[in-house]
Order: structure tokens, then sequence, then C-alpha cells
């Protein structure tokens, strides 16, 4: 209960007026595509130089709360995931603007946030001890089984078929492939300079949820009877929070997905998210509403993605070792002023340590309400003419592209992605599980090379994959999750040919 | 007439260009920095760059643009390549790295590509081990990878890196074989392996070793440098404990710009820099981070490169 005794500083006059401006200039940072929270972050950091500690990383701390909810914005409104962390928020929410429901896909999505915010943050004020320890139990043949396990969900992922999706993730592991093999230097595929350090994961991110969008769009043509306006419907804040409570599975499965997925150090929030939606479609009664516009998506992606942010700190406050890449932002955050996390963070600095958990903490009360206020006028966005909006979402595009590390190659790449998925797209294939196969490939690759590096000075190929309790649990989760896959398929098979026979 | 209006026009343009010559900079300056923000170059280069505004310095400010990827190879070759070199794009190196890329081959730059200015930090590599390991010395290392050849586990950074040349520098002087196992995600994954118990050592950063001993996670057996660092008085070297290995690993940390800048520009660049580094507030705010200030002027650092590339080379050739 010791972080009670801190809330104070929380709420002085500079601390909160600097919690204010992280909070509400992350959400803006987070709804700008191309703008992830490392980003956001990194770009923060030189502004604490001149702030005492305690201030910078109250500064920086809000920003990385609000700027992964604000990711949620671009997802839903232009389909544009902001962050990895945002892909599935698309898949649902970005359905439910087209309808005229943006209003309440973003109540929705900022209030899923909050709750799994506020649980991950207390788990990490309570738990932080044990889980340093879980979030050190996963080594290299965890980590690979545990990508493969991300592998076999593509095929249930957003897609019409199996074969299809499964065919799209590995379009992605492919492309995941291309650059400079990062352990032992090897060049593959690279037919241009701009990929040299491999494809983007931002810039593909926007290249192939965006233009395909945009070209539909530009296709549609300008004819006025032909552009639909749409009715954007006022959706009551209350009616949110009552659908939030009455989704409670939903709200769970992401909330746990998140935190516990956001512990692992290496695999982190990029596929929070994505885990979360699936885990909540197949245990959820109504899986056929998914994809369709279902709330079910919204909250279950949302809650995991800021249910991650609390753990996903674990180890980086506990051990010095930042779990992700925002986590080692933070670090030189934290080391410009000379603390050092680990034990010597709590024992010697708990002001600074708690004061920073803490405006995590109200940083996503603070985030919902300011998310909550504007849902309603960005929802006004999904009435701009489609050819206005087309040419409004190419240029964040490109300006998003550009703006990841000032850089035309990631622009090219944007565009070939982009109009590559509008053809895969026209063919059935979606986006969602070929950006997964992208996310998983370097993960597995790169801790199967190590695991087996190991393997082969130690134990052995065999026992170091297949040993152990938790290679074992892992495996066997991998196993259950293909042959429920398998077996939707065929049942859904069989439906089919029953409405052919009877149809 | 003509002869006078010819004679104002002269010089006008001598005054001008001389006077621009002179004003370098006379907008703010770019610095590339090929690893990703947050990392330990990243950190350090904004620490140091951050007086560069100051009238006493360069009087402009140093943005700084990260490039990561494949260890630093692709923000390297694009300042190698694309870079202009008009003294307003700067790039952040990393020795042994950059020269020990460039001697394997694979990449479009060498030591001959870039122009060093000046050397603001050195970070040694040190050998860890989990802080309940049996192994207290780099004798019981080395014992133990002569009882068990191949056996011994060790994390690093990644390959041609200053951690991978510290390896092969160790196996070469105690005759051992051991099994380098390089990580991705740079020296804070190699270090989480050695905490979490996967693989028996590591080699690390000296500045990120010391921060994990004080947490007590690690034990730090021994420096891969001339000297004894001041952030480790206790920790002997490697020469101490009687192995041949110099500093060659040690990672040291400048600024550089593309071949081919202007003279006056690299003039300017070399005697204002060194004095940049030299700012008390840069030293605070380095000391307080764990990062040891190494300051060379270009002249050094010319050496230290040539020096570094016959090492390299000859220890890099068996591979």
């Amino acid at each position: 209960m010791e972080f009670l005794n801190y809330f104070g500083a929380v709420f002085e006059p500079v601390a909160f007026g600097l919690l204010l401006i992280g909070t509400i200039g992350g959400l803006i940072l987070g709804a700008t595509p191309g703008l992830s929270p490392t980003m956001a972050v990194a770009l923060l950091i030189p502004f604490t130089f001149h702030l005492a500690p305690v201030q910078g990383l109250i500064l920086l701390g809000a920003a990385y709360t609000s700027t992964v909810a604000g990711g949620a914005v671009s997802a839903i409104l232009l389909k544009i995931p902001g962050a990895p962390a945002n892909i599935a928020t698309t898949l649902d929410g970005h359905t439910m603007a087209q309808k005229g429901e943006g209003a309440r896909a973003l109540q929705l999505s900022f209030l899923a946030s909050a709750v799994g915010g506020v649980i991950g943050v207390l788990l990490l004020i309570f738990l932080t001890p044990y889980l340093a320890q879980w979030a050190l139990a996963f080594g290299p043949s965890h980590l690979f089984w545990l990508a493969i396990l991300g592998v076999t969900v593509i095929g249930s992922l957003d897609s019409a078929s199996v074969v299809k999706g499964l065919l799209s993730g590995c379009i992605g592991l492919w492309l995941a492939t291309i650059g400079f093999d990062d352990i032992m230097g090897a060049q593959r595929f690279i037919f241009h300079p701009a990929l040299g350090g491999g494809i983007n994961i931002i810039a593909a991110l926007i290249g192939l949820f965006a233009i395909p969008q945009v070209i539909t769009m530009f296709a549609k043509g300008r004819r006025p009877d032909e552009t639909e306006v749409i009715a954007v419907q006022k959706h009551s804040i209350m009616a949110a929070v009552r659908e939030i409570i009455r989704r409670p599975r939903a709200l769970s499965i992401g909330t746990i997905t998140g935190a516990i997925i956001g512990l692992i150090p290496g695999v982190g929030g990029q596929i929070a998210g994505l885990v979360a939606y699936d885990q909540a479609k197949k245990f959820s009664p109504e899986r056929a509403k998914f994809g369709k516009g279902h709330s079910e998506g919204v909250i279950a992606a949302e809650s995991a993605n800021n249910a991650m942010v609390g753990p996903s700190l674990v180890p980086l406050l506990t051990l010095s070792i930042p779990g992700s890449p925002t986590a080692a932002v933070l670090l030189g955050g934290l080391l410009i002023h000379g603390i050092f996390p680990g034990t010597d963070l709590f024992d010697n600095h708990p002001d600074v340590a708690w004061t920073f958990i803490n405006s995590m903490l109200i940083g996503q009360v603070l985030m919902c309400i300011f998310g909550l206020y504007v849902a309603s006028l960005a929802a006004r966005v999904a009435q701009v003419p489609q050819y206005v909006m087309a040419a409004i979402v190419l240029g964040l595009a490109v300006f998003g592209s550009y703006s990841i590390q000032s850089s035309m190659g990631d622009v090219y790449v944007m565009a070939a992605l982009g109009i590559m998925m509008y053809f895969l797209e026209r063919f059935g294939f979606s986006a969602a599980p070929l950006v997964l196969g992208l996310i998983l490939g370097p993960i597995a690759e790169a801790n199967f090379i190590q695991g087996s590096m190991i393997a082969e000075a130690t134990t052995g190929m065999g026992s170091y994959f297949f040993g152990g309790t938790m290679n074992i649990a892992l495996i066997a989760i991998v196993i259950a999750s293909i042959a429920y896959s398998v077996w939707m398929e065929l049942r859904s098979r069989r439906y089919i040919s029953k409405e052919e026979i009877y149809g | 007439m003509k002869k006078l209006i010819a004679g104002v026009a002269l010089a006008l343009t001598t005054l001008t260009g001389g006077a621009a010559l002179a004003e370098y900079p006379e907008r703010p300056i770019m610095m590339m920095v090929s690893y990703g923000a947050g990392g330990a170059t990243d950190f350090q280069a904004r620490i140091v760059t951050m007086t560069a505004g100051n009238e006493d310095a360069l009087g402009m400010p140093i943005a700084i643009l990260n490039k990561p990827g494949a260890g630093g190879r692709v923000g390297w070759n694009w300042f190698a390549t694309q870079a202009e070199a008009d003294g307003y794009t700067l790039g952040a190196y990393n020795i042994p790295h950059f020269i020990a890329q460039s001697v394997k081959g694979g990449v479009s730059y060498s030591a001959d590509s870039f122009e060093p200015i000046a050397n603001w930090g050195a970070d040694p590599a040190v050998f860890v081990v989990a802080a309940d390991s049996p192994m207290n010395s780099m004798d019981d290392v080395v014992n133990y990878a002569k009882e068990n050849p191949g056996k011994l586990t060790f994390s690093g950074a990644g390959l041609f890196v200053g951690h991978h040349i510290a390896a092969l520098q160790l196996e070469k002087a105690a005759g051992v074989k051991m099994a380098y196992i390089p990580t991705k995600g740079g020296g804070a994954a190699a270090m989480k392996a050695v905490i979490a118990g996967e693989v028996m050592g590591g080699v690390n950063n000296l500045s990120d070793a010391y921060r994990a001993e004080q947490a007590g996670n690690i034990k730090i057996l021994g420096v891969f440098d001339l000297e004894r660092s001041s952030f480790l008085p206790d920790v002997p070297t490697l020469k101490e404990q009687g192995y041949d290995i110099d500093d060659a690993s040690v990672n040291f940390r400048g600024v550089m710009v593309p071949k081919g800048t202007p003279q006056e520009v690299i003039d300017v660049l070399a005697a204002k820099v060194p004095e940049m580094f030299r700012n008390d507030a840069v030293a605070k705010k380095m000391e307080a981070g764990g990062s040891p200030m190494h300051i060379m002027t270009r002249d050094e650092v010319k050496k230290m490169w040539e020096a570094r590339e016959t090492t390299l080379k000859d220890l890099l050739a068996g591979l």
C-alpha cells in the first residue's frame, strides 16, 4: 500500500499540468498515423532534460498510456492502426464507424482501454515481485513456441477461409525475411536500398490497411448520387458504460490476455490485441458477428492493448531489462536523471518510482475522460465525402510513413504493399493475418536460431525444444489451437453443404 | 564604370562567400544514429549534443535522426551512400562495429567512407555471470571451457559488434572453444539471457553491467580493456588475469561526417565538437547514466580507426 502515500505528488500543480499535457498530447500523437507509442515517448525525452526526474517521468508515463489508447482513434475512424497494438481494433471498430456507429465504437474503446489499463497498472503495483520471475521464465524455446502459437491464430483471424488466412500469413512471414538478418547479418531479398533494414512494421501497417481503402474510395468516383453520406448516430456515454458492463467476457479475456502477453519480454504489446481478439471470438457464442462491427471485438482488443502497458514495465522496473522498445526509451529517460531501474529505484527513489506508477493510473482515467469527450465529435469524420476522405487518408499515409525515420524508402514500401494488398483483398485475403506473419516471423526465427545454438552447445535440440513443463504446455496449446481451427472449418463446411442440399 | 561595377560585384561575392564559410553552421544540424531511440548510443548522442546550440559550442542545435536496423548497417549504408556531405549531416560511429562489418563485407562502407570528427565515449565490454553462478573469476570460466569444450554458452549483442570481438579475443587468448550466442535486441536481450539463466555467462557493456550488478542480478568477472574502469575499481582487467587481450573490443562512440565534406567545415567541427563534449553539464548527465566518457580529437580518432582496422582484419581473418 506504499503507493498510496505518493498520490499527493501527482496532484501538485506542475505535475498535474504535465500529466494533462502528456495525456492530451499523447492522445493526439497516438491518433496520428505513423506515430507509434515508442516514437511519441522518444520525441518527448528531450523535454524531460530540464524537468525534475519525477516530473519528467509523469510526462513520459502519461504519454505512453494515452498514445496506446489514441491509436484506436485512427484505427476506428480511418482504418489506419496507429501501432501494431491497434490492428485488431480496426477489424470491428472501422466496420462500426462505417455503419455510423463511430461514436459508440470510440466510447467503448476508451472505456475498455481504461478498465484494462487500470487493472494492468494495479498488477504492476501489487504483483511486481512475482511477475518479474514470470517474465524471466520465457527462454528462447518458449518464445519460439509462443510465436508458433501466434501463427496458428493466423488461420482463424478475419478471413473467409482458413486456407486464405494461412496463405496471407505466409506472405507476411516471407516479407519478414527481407533485409539484413539480425543475428548473422546475411542479406536477404534486398533488391532496393530502401529494404536494407527490412520492412518497417509501421510503414507496412499504414500501407496494408489504408491504401486498399483509398483505392476503393477513389474507384467509386465522385458522382454525388453515389457518395453515400453516413448518418452518424449519437450515442450516450451511459449507454456505452452499460454495454461494457454487459460484456464482461470480452473485457476479462482482453484484460487477462493483454496482461499476460505484456509481461513477456520481446513479444510485448504488438500481438496482445490480436491474440485477445482471437480468443474473445473463439469463446463468444456470437462469433459469427465478429468482423462485421461487433462491439466485443473492439472491447477485447482495446482492453488488451492497454492492459499490457503496466505489466510491460515489470522487467524494466525490477530487473532493469527493457521488455519492449517503448520500455527501452523510458529506460533512457530514467538514466538521464541518474536513476537506475531495479531494486535501487524502489529502495532509494520510492518517490520517483511510485509517483511514476501513480501517474499512469491517474493518466488512464484522464485519458478515458478526454477520449469520451472527443468521441462524438471525432465520429463525425465518417460524414466527410468519400473522395475527400480518400485524399486525406492518402496524405496522412504518406506523411505517417515518411515521419517514421525521415526516409522516402518507407513511403515506397508503404505504397507497394498497399497496392499489393488492394489486389489481394479482391481475392478474399485480408491484411490482419499478413501483418501477424510479419510480426511473428522475426520473433520465431531469432528465437529458433538462438535456441538451436544454445541447444547444440548443451543438451541437444530434442530436449531443448521439447523438454520441460513449459515447452510441453505451450506445444499442447498449439495443438489444441490447430485442432480447434480444423474442427471449426469442418463444421462450417458441413453447414454450407447442408444449405446447399436444402437450399 | 563597368570595371567599377564588376569590381564591386566581385568584392561582394568574395565577401558573402567568405562570410558563409566563416558562419558555418548557419542552420540546425542533423546527426544520424544507426541504432534505435532509447539504445545506449542514441541516449548518449542526445546527451553529448544537448549543448550544441550554446554560443561557445556550435551555436546551432543538433537534431538526432534514428536509422536503426541490422546492427547499424542500415544507418551507415545510408550515411555512406546517401547523406549529403555539406556539414549539416553528421553521423554517430561505433567502433569496432562498423569497421568489423566492413571487414566482413556485404556493406557499402569502410573506414575510408567517413571522416572522423571527435570521440565522446568508450564503453568497454565486460564478462558477466548470473549472481548465483559458481564461477567467480575468469580462470573459473576458462577452466570450465577447457573441461567442456564448446559447451560454455555465453551471450552477446550480435555478430561483428564489440561483444563478439571480445568473445573471439577471449577464445584466442585462452586457447579454448566456447559457444557464443548472439542475441537479437542488443545488450539488453543478452543481459536478460544471463539473468534468466538461459546461458552460463555473457559479454556485455560496462555501463549496463554496472547497473545490473548494482541491482544484485549479476557478477562482473573481468573488463576487456587496458585499464580498470573508474566505475568498477575492484574488477580486474582480462590482462591482469593473465589473458593477452587489448582494448580492441571497447565500444568507442563519436561523431563523423561523410567523405567529401569541405575541409573548412571539418576543421570547424574538429575544433568545436571536442570542446562541446567537455561541457560540465554533459559530463554530469553522462556520469549519472553510468556512461564512461572518453574525449578524443580528430587526429587521435584517425589513429585509433587505423589501429582497429589492422587488429580486426587479423582477428576476423579466420571467420
